[in-house]
């Protein structure tokens, strides 16, 4: 514990990067992951291969091996990411874990998507409601209801995973951290427990607020 | 064809659709074509760069894909060994969590918080480190076993617990009006019932154990799938000097995707032959999204 005392600064440093790179990765994942979940249900067939292949390769490879291909194989289709304070890896890192993410919640609006009733949209296309009055009056709020549970646990995940973005070598987060006071001479015991705690400091808060979240926006049936 | 967001096609739309589908395969040609040019431009189409691993002909295949293959047996072994462990455990902290006096109730309950709340590198690096610090060796295969264990058994527990929460009250009144005890309820009718509810998340989450033991190539000295692809493209790098990453990744991504697409078809599989009534599979439903989807 007296590496987390002792290095707090450092600590803090760490836990603010986690958190930005968190940011970065949820607003990419969220807006990719709707995008997907409308081609999944779109009538164009080549949308709906598109949403399904990225929604298995994504869902069934490990996170590492898509940071590596991230990394190392989109440069050779020709894209470049630019670096951030000398880290090459901090924009790849961010983008693939966005991609894996968009994944999950690509899956998660489509289970709420599904769960509204046929019978709604039935009900309100024979009262004569248009596609877009459908969709913004009747389906959309049931569905963004039912979603709240399982797009806050990917959310959830998507913090925890950022640990493995900061394993793979993304310096200024807090796995980082305790590299740095390996070399500073901190037992492990003592520098990974302030880790540990600053780790819990985000999710466990964020777990509490979903189940906050999730209770006022419960859809009972 | 109604579903909740269309009707069934009339003329006009019948026409929208197809254009829309041929503008969009175009696209999708343009973009595929785009990247094969980049490819080849980069050198990256070379024989000798996919043909480690894709051409049996090829003169490394046998050598490559024994290095590949040991590596992935480390990484089963490990997911098998971790599912076993994460098993016996999460079942017994489940126990432990419904059916103790509320002091103990707790408690698991803060452990099973504290667990749930920690990334699974964190759990892996701590057993990593620690445990050799306080003066506990093993061989690396049981660090990497006991570091996912530690993260995967709670979150084991709460799906027992969930399978075990859907079971009707009836079920467990029965079996105290008969006589059984506490304990015997437990094994007798009501863990029997939850797993059988609950397999299809339990294959979910092995699908995330076998994606995580990749985890383990943050240990040293241990040779899962992944740090075996990197000493095989080191290989090809500096001894034969050919260039092989993307290949190598590739490879490594697909065979993933295919065990674990593999896995997610059986738990398919395994929920609609036991999805008879609505509730177990409401249940079975919602459990996993909630707690193995999230798992990444």
């Amino acid at each position: 514990m007296d590496a987390l005392i002792a290095e707090f600064p450092r600590f803090l440093g760490g836990f603010f990067g986690t958190l930005r790179i968190c940011l970065f990765a949820a607003t990419g994942a969220l807006l990719v992951g709707t995008a997907l979940a409308g081609a999944r249900v779109s009538p164009v067939p080549p949308l709906r291969w598109v949403g399904t292949s990225w929604v298995t390769v994504f869902r069934n490879s490990p996170l590492i091996v898509v940071l590596f291909m991230f990394a190392f194989g989109l440069p050779q289709v020709g894209v470049t990411f630019p670096t951030l304070n000398g880290n090459a890896f901090f924009w790849p890192g961010v983008a693939a874990l966005s991609a894996y993410t968009a994944a999950f919640v690509c899956e998660a609006v489509r289970s709420g998507i599904n769960s509204v009733p046929p019978g709604q949209a039935e009900a309100a296309r024979a009262v004569g409601l248009t596609f877009g009055q459908t969709l913004g009056t009747v389906v959309l709020p049931q569905a963004l209801r039912t979603v709240v549970p399982p797009l806050g646990s990917v959310i959830i995940a998507m913090i925890k995973n950022s640990a493995i973005v900061g394993a793979f070598g993304v310096t200024g987060e807090l796995f980082s951290v305790d590299a740095g006071n390996t070399a500073l001479g901190y037992s492990a015991l003592s520098s990974l427990t302030g880790v540990a705690i600053a780790y819990l400091v985000i999710t466990i808060p964020a777990g509490l607020a979903l189940g906050v979240l999730e209770r006022k926006t419960e859809v009972k049936r | 064809m109604t579903s909740v967001l269309y009707d069934a096609p009339g003329p006009r739309t019948r026409r929208n659709t197809a254009i829309g589908t041929t503008v969009a395969l175009v696209l999708l040609a343009g973009v595929v074509a785009l990247a094969v040019v980049q490819l080849g431009a980069n050198g990256q189409l070379d024989g000798e760069k996919w043909g480690p691993f894709f051409n049996p002909g090829n003169r490394y295949f046998t050598a490559t894909w024994r290095a590949l293959g040991v590596g992935l047996g480390n990484t089963l072994v490990a997911a098998a060994l971790t599912l076993v462990l994460a098993l016996a455990i999460g079942t017994a902290l489940a126990v432990l969590r419904i059916s103790s006096t509320p002091v103990y109730r707790w408690l698991v309950v803060g452990v099973i918080e504290l667990l749930r709340g920690l990334p699974v590198v964190i759990t892996i690096f701590l057993a990593a480190r620690v445990l050799p610090e306080i003066g506990v060796t093993l061989p690396p295969l049981w660090y990497l076993v006991i570091g996912l264990t530690l993260y995967n058994c709670v979150i084991i527990a709460e799906i027992v617990r969930a399978g075990v929460a859907a079971l009707p009250q009836g079920q467990s009144e029965a079996a105290s009006a008969v006589g059984l005890t506490r304990f015997q309820v437990l094994r007798i009718i009501l863990l029997p019932q939850a797993f059988r509810i609950m397999l299809p998340a339990l294959i979910s989450q092995l699908v995330v154990i076998v994606k995580d033991t990749s985890l383990g190539f943050i240990i040293f000295g241990f040779s899962e799938f992944v740090r075996t692809a990197n000493t095989v493209i080191q290989f090809f790098g500096g001894q034969e000097e050919i260039n092989l990453p993307l290949q190598a990744y590739t490879a490594v991504a697909l065979v993933f995707i295919l065990i674990n697409y593999g896995l997610g078809k059986l738990a398919e599989y395994v929920q609609r032959r036991s999805g008879r009534a609505s509730r177990s599979a409401a249940v079975a439903v919602r459990a996993p999204v909630r707690v193995g989807t999230g798992g990444g």
